[in-house]
């Protein structure tokens, strides 16, 4: 590894450490600004992502639109309280034989797992899977362009509210 | 059989044992599941190809449908005729033969026992008798029937054609939404820690989808006060609730007095990009959205250009997978498949207006715990169970218990 992959590789880790912390700690207004405008965000089963399929349980194609999530969780949707903690690691370019950076950004992928813990203390093993997500440059700060969870599971208990 | 005696006012009360007592639940996988009831298996486009085969469940009873060498849909008991493992292990695949990977017995794709490992034995040791017939040992076959490009299965052979069953009024909802050849666009399932009547109650009850979902509400995606009703099948087991137009030219002039009470709706909300409230005229009609049921499990869903079947697995009595397949229309073109795409957002287990369908069933499965000789209440818009062009009613949930009772005996 080159020192400036080095270098790469510490700024992708410091995006994903916020991202989950924000997501983690009820910070869910700051999360829209770890993506562009243009932005495209799913949570997909690994079972339609593999397939090829397009619709993904959340389907977005705009940060507006991660705005509108968030809104909606605040004040429209209704579920009980419940917090998230994401562990994200094995952080590493989609294609380690040419982790090159180029115009259009770099694809990243990284390993999830998220315990959810209920109001009343049950706790679960809630998501894992992989982030399948490509990052760009957006004056000198990472942003994702493009962010896919895929889930493992194909089921998800009870509701998927807090976004992965 | 299961020590429940209905209370007299019939089925605008429920009691609470209904949704938690394992005599019950036991009797109903027995004599709702495996009785004289469809239940849908398939999209048919699916399985395209001989061998195609995909695994569902009759209730809890694992199911294989396959595409047959004869072009045919066929669907089987997914449990070995020799010592009951399943089958087909796999979710979907392609196979020429159906082989048990115990002991090798193979099958047809029409659940005819083909071959048994070592039937001769060994040097004219071991083996099976002389008398062994392989006819006499297939998997057992399922009824099919097709409906709209949909497979439906049953163990009945006393239960009507598929069409008879759901009758001409369903049917044409069936058939006014699923006009065109389907492509699947995503599946997901979710969990719900409930009984799996919570579920199809809660897909039946037109009364609370703009009071639980806000987001229907404040959006105006549906409201009470916008035309619409409800279609109740002759069994009363089927339904179809619609709404007519959305939006604020379709609604009552005083819809937001009488939705006063709904928070949401009261901060003005709007939607920084508001590209899935968009929708496309696509059936003809004026119907923005339709939920539709088919006794005892299956749900079809249109809101607005978001079209989804809903397949509900009873998993314990306390305990239901929804699956759900989303579609589109192998002719749609980009841009209503983006639409598509958008208003998925709505339905699923993250669903603007459906994520709060996946906890209410649990909360009261936990509310009624202890409780099981109380009753719950279904009086809203009377005590029958018919068609009404009012979705502030109950009908059809008490439709639902009309068409249940009698295969239970209560």
């Amino acid at each position: 590894m080159t020192p400036d992959e080095v270098v790469r590789r510490l700024e992708f880790e410091a995006l994903y450490a916020e991202y989950a912390h924000c997501l983690d700690n009820d910070r869910l207004e700051d999360w829209p600004g770890y993506f562009t405008e243009e932005c495209a965000y799913r949570v997909i089963s690994a079972e339609s992502f593999e397939a090829g399929m397009p619709l993904g349980i959340i389907y977005a194609t705009s940060r507006n639109m991660l705005v509108d999530r968030v809104m909606a969780l605040r004040k429209a949707n209704i579920y009980e309280p419940q917090r998230y903690r994401h562990l994200i690691a094995n952080i590493r370019p989609l294609d380690q034989t040419n982790p090159r950076e180029d115009d259009a950004g770099i694809d990243v992928t990284a390993n999830f797992i998220v315990v959810r813990t209920m109001q009343d203390g049950a706790m679960t093993l809630f998501a894992a899977g992989r982030y399948v997500d490509r990052l760009v440059r957006i004056a000198g700060e990472w942003r994702f362009a493009r962010k896919d969870a895929v889930l493992d599971s194909r089921q998800i208990d009870t509701l998927l509210a807090i976004p992965i | 059989m299961t020590g429940v005696t209905w209370p007299k006012e019939g089925n605008s009360r429920v009691p609470y044992r209904m949704f938690t007592d394992p005599e019950v639940y036991k009797s109903e996988l027995d004599r709702v599941f495996l009785g004289p009831t469809w239940q849908f298996l398939a999209i048919a486009d699916e399985l395209p190809n001989p061998g195609d085969y995909k695994t569902t469940f009759l209730g809890e009873t694992p199911v294989i449908v396959t595409r047959g060498e004869d072009g045919e849909i066929h669907a089987m008991v997914n449990r070995c005729a020799h010592r009951g493992n399943l089958v087909c292990l796999k979710r979907q695949g392609n196979a020429d033969l159906l082989t048990c990977v115990y002991h090798s017995w193979s099958y047809d794709l029409t659940g005819n026992l083909k071959s048994v490992a070592f039937r001769r034995g060994i040097g004219g040791k071991g083996g099976m008798p002389e008398d062994f017939k392989l006819e006499e040992h297939g998997l057992r076959k399922l009824r099919i029937d097709h409906f709209a490009g949909l497979v439906f299965g049953t163990l009945s052979d006393e239960v009507p054609p598929f069409a008879e069953y759901i009758g001409n009024q369903i049917g044409a909802r069936i058939g006014r939404v699923m006009h065109g050849k389907p492509k699947v666009l995503g599946t997901t399932s979710q969990i719900l820690h409930n009984n799996w009547k919570l579920y199809l109650e809660n897909v039946k009850d037109t009364y609370h989808a703009s009071l639980l979902h806000t987001f229907f509400t404040t959006f105006r995606i549906s409201r009470l006060s916008i035309g619409g009703g409800v279609l109740i099948g002759e069994s009363g087991g089927n339904h179809a609730s619609y709404t007519r137009g959305g939006g604020k030219q379709a609604d009552r002039p005083d819809s937001d007095t009488l939705y006063a009470g709904i928070q949401s709706n009261r901060d003005g909300l709007s939607l920084a990009d508001p590209r899935l409230l968009a929708s496309k005229e696509e059936f003809g009609d004026d119907i923005t959205v339709q939920i539709l049921s088919v006794f005892p499990n299956f749900v079809l869903q249109q809101i607005n250009n978001s079209i989804a079947l809903r397949l509900v697995l009873p998993k314990g009595r306390d305990e239901t997978e929804l699956q759900w397949i989303y579609l589109g229309f192998e002719d749609d073109d980009a841009e209503m498949t983006e639409l598509r795409l958008l208003q998925s957002n709505l339905v699923g287990p993250a669903g603007y207006v459906s994520m709060e369908d996946g906890a209410v069933g649990g909360f009261v499965q936990r509310a009624i715990a202890g409780s099981e000789d109380d009753l719950s209440v279904l009086e809203m818009g009377g005590h029958d169970h018919v068609s009404d062009d009012t979705r502030t009613t109950e009908a059809s949930i008490r439709g639902f218990w009309q068409a249940y009772r009698p295969l239970m005996g209560l």
